[in-house]
């Protein structure tokens, strides 16, 4: 009974659904349906403070490996949420806005927030570069076949590339690098683009289907198909 | 005498000026909007749309109409350029007309709806005789040329949507080849699945764990519990923490999403218990971190510097992320199995992990995993369906090409037949 009652409902609400694609009067029950996910994303909140509290909490009180940055998170959790909820170190009342400028809430978002989502947000370009460093090398055919194409278009975007081949008479024009650049991607890398596409609709009906029919429980906690 | 008389005649004038000043200036009538139409000799009135039409909405559910014009002569250019459409509606042809909104000159169609102007009854009403008109504005607002109003036109709703017919084709066939490759594998059918290296994977770096002793990082990614890829990334963990319980490594399930940790909990609680260790589950196995993208990062990569995993499993729904944890991932000398349906991070992935599922392989993968003959017949029918998606691309190019070359019009018929509208 406990596997029954998700089952059915899962099969209920997914066939109502698919159905509401195709028949207009029901297509409201889409963004109907997302509005109970809203409302119990509502009390996510508490579910995700309070395990972040529980896991962090025990860590410091059996004081378990790397406890200190448990006891810097809860730092910055408390503080964060305080600030907030009951506007400590807001210049204005409990009723004044969360961002009045000068308040805790505002600074620690404006100074250490953000700077710290930019920091890591910035490494991207270091790991691109070691990243792309792995994947050019020429070990093999297709590695080979991958450096070339990036060289092509990396040229394509400079005025260098421009230039280097700015020379060619016009009936070569296809072979000018940045026309080269702009067939690499709007041809073979579309076209490969499109075939995953494809594949992950296909993907998404197969993996829908199985859930609607109860084919597909894993997400339940059933190892059984 | 004479001097008082001239101070009352100045007093007089005085007067008389202060009241001509204080007096409102003379206003020329103003057209209302529905009314207003050229009137400044100096400046010629644009041309008016033609063969304008208004029809009831096509496949919705009514409250709609849809209006369609040519543009006037002067849009764009001309004496006096249009720069807009005023689209006026009234349920009387005498009027009065109401505006019920405006389009940007070049454009050629209008939705009259409830979202954008309400009848009294909160909604466009169906069933109700309604007259249209539009008039060409130009830039200054005072120039404007109406066309002549059409109408009646009712709004009503339909029961289908006859523009989503390919598509309901589509599911149908793709239903009718799941059930019949079921039924297959129900009667014991040996059904053939083209291996996948990163499924394979799965165990072997599992068993790489349990040997260094180290746990197994699985990340489920930024996605909610409603994303496909997060649904499909939980049936996977569910398969490898079962496994994980069997060889009796540690695991960890770091999640960015509260209701994501919720279902994760369950699906690796579950796990134990299926694989006969339930006593094994702990609570901190799988837990919270933060809701900020970037927090998130940083905090999962500290995991993987200070604990050193020997495996990352990295699959659900990703994006600017994907190469920082899985370039951390590689620095730290984890093995990396990672799946995605975002196409932009798959390359990332490609790149800085020993296996990648790259999109439906994701979807794919808890089926492999399971093996289970059920599951198994509804990857066959996927790649069925997958054959005959690449049949009609062929033909679909085939007849279009042959059909261009011969100037007939059978191939846009073919091509008109795939076409969703709606």
């Amino acid at each position: 009974m406990k596997r029954q009652v998700p089952l059915l409902i899962t099969l209920f609400v997914g066939t109502l659904l698919i159905v509401s694609v195709f028949v207009p009067p029901l297509e409201g029950m889409q963004e109907n349906s997302t509005l109970f996910f809203d409302i119990i994303a509502v009390f996510a909140f508490f579910l995700g403070g309070g395990n972040l509290i529980r896991i962090h909490l025990t860590k410091v009180a059996r004081k378990k490996g790397d406890w200190e940055y448990s006891l810097v998170t809860l730092f910055g959790f408390l503080l964060m949420l305080s600030s907030g909820l009951f506007k400590i170190g807001n210049p204005g009342d409990i009723a004044a806005a969360v961002d009045t400028p000068g308040s805790w809430f505002q600074t620690i978002f404006f100074y250490m927030m953000s700077p710290l989502n930019s920091t890591m947000y910035a490494l991207l370009a270091f790991f691109v570069a070691s990243a792309s460093y792995r994947a050019f090398r020429a070990k093999n055919r297709e590695a080979t076949i991958l450096l070339v194409s990036a060289f092509i278009i990396l040229l394509g975007q400079t005025p260098f590339g421009t230039m280097l081949t700015s020379w060619m008479p016009d009936k070569f024009s296809v072979l000018e690098i940045p026309n080269m650049a702009v067939w690499v991607m709007s041809s073979p890398n579309l076209a490969g683009q499109r075939a995953i596409l494809i594949g992950i609709g296909l993907g998404v009906v197969g993996m829908s289907l199985r859930i609607i029919l109860g084919i597909e429980r894993t997400y339940l906690g059933e190892d059984k198909g | 005498m004479k001097p008082l008389l001239i101070t009352v005649s100045l007093l007089s004038l005085m007067t008389a000026a202060s009241f001509a000043q204080s007096d409102p200036p003379v206003e020329q009538p103003m057209a209302t909007d529905s009314t207003m139409v050229a009137s400044t000799p100096s400046i010629t009135p644009p041309a008016p749309v033609s063969s304008l039409e208004a029809k009831d909405s096509p496949d919705d559910h009514g409250h709609s109409i849809t209006l369609s014009w040519e543009p006037s002569a002067d849009d764009g250019a001309g004496a006096a350029t249009v720069t807009s459409y005023v689209i006026y509606h009234s349920t009387s042809p005498e009027g009065p007309f109401d505006s019920v909104g405006s389009a940007i000159s070049g454009a050629t169609t209008f939705t009259h709806s409830s979202a954008k102007e309400s009848d009294a009854a909160g909604f466009l009403a169906d069933y109700v005789d309604r007259y249209y008109r539009i008039d060409a504005v130009t830039a200054d607002q005072t120039i404007r040329t109406p066309s002549s109003v059409v109408g009646p036109v009712q709004s009503s709703g339909q029961w289908y949507n006859d523009g989503r017919t390919p598509v309901a084709v589509a599911v149908a066939f793709f239903g009718l080849l799941s059930l019949f490759f079921l039924k297959r594998a129900k009667a014991g059918a040996d059904l053939y699945v083209r291996p996948l290296g990163g499924i394979e994977a799965v165990d072997e770096a599992i068993g790489r764990a349990t040997e260094m002793g180290k746990p197994i990082l699985y990340v489920l990614g930024l996605g909610t519990a409603s994303d496909i890829s997060t649904i499909a990334s939980f049936t996977i963990l569910g398969r490898v923490a079962k496994r994980v319980a069997e060889y009796q490594t540690h695991l960890i399930v770091p999640c960015y999403d509260p209701i994501v940790m919720a279902v994760a909990q369950e699906t690796v609680k579950a796990a134990y218990m299926d694989a006969g260790r339930p006593d094994d589950y702990k609570e901190d196995m799988v837990y919270f971190l933060t809701n900020s993208q970037f927090g998130y990062v940083g905090a999962v990569n500290g995991i993987m510097l200070r604990q050193l995993p020997a495996t990352n499993v990295y699959m659900g729904k990703f994006y600017a992320e994907s190469l920082l944890l899985a370039e951390t991932g590689a620095l730290a000398g984890s093995i990396q199995i990672s799946g995605t349906d975002e196409v932009a991070q798959i390359p990332f992935f490609v790149v800085a992990c020993d296996y990648t599922l790259i999109g439906e392989e994701l979807y794919a993968a808890s089926a492999y995993l399971g093996r289970e003959p059920l599951l198994l017949g509804s990857l066959k029918a996927q790649d069925y369906a997958k054959a005959a998606v690449i049949i009609c691309a062929l033909l679909g190019a085939l007849a279009l090409n042959i059909a261009a070359a011969s100037n007939a019009t059978w191939g846009l018929t073919f091509k008109e037949f795939f076409k969703v509208t709606n």
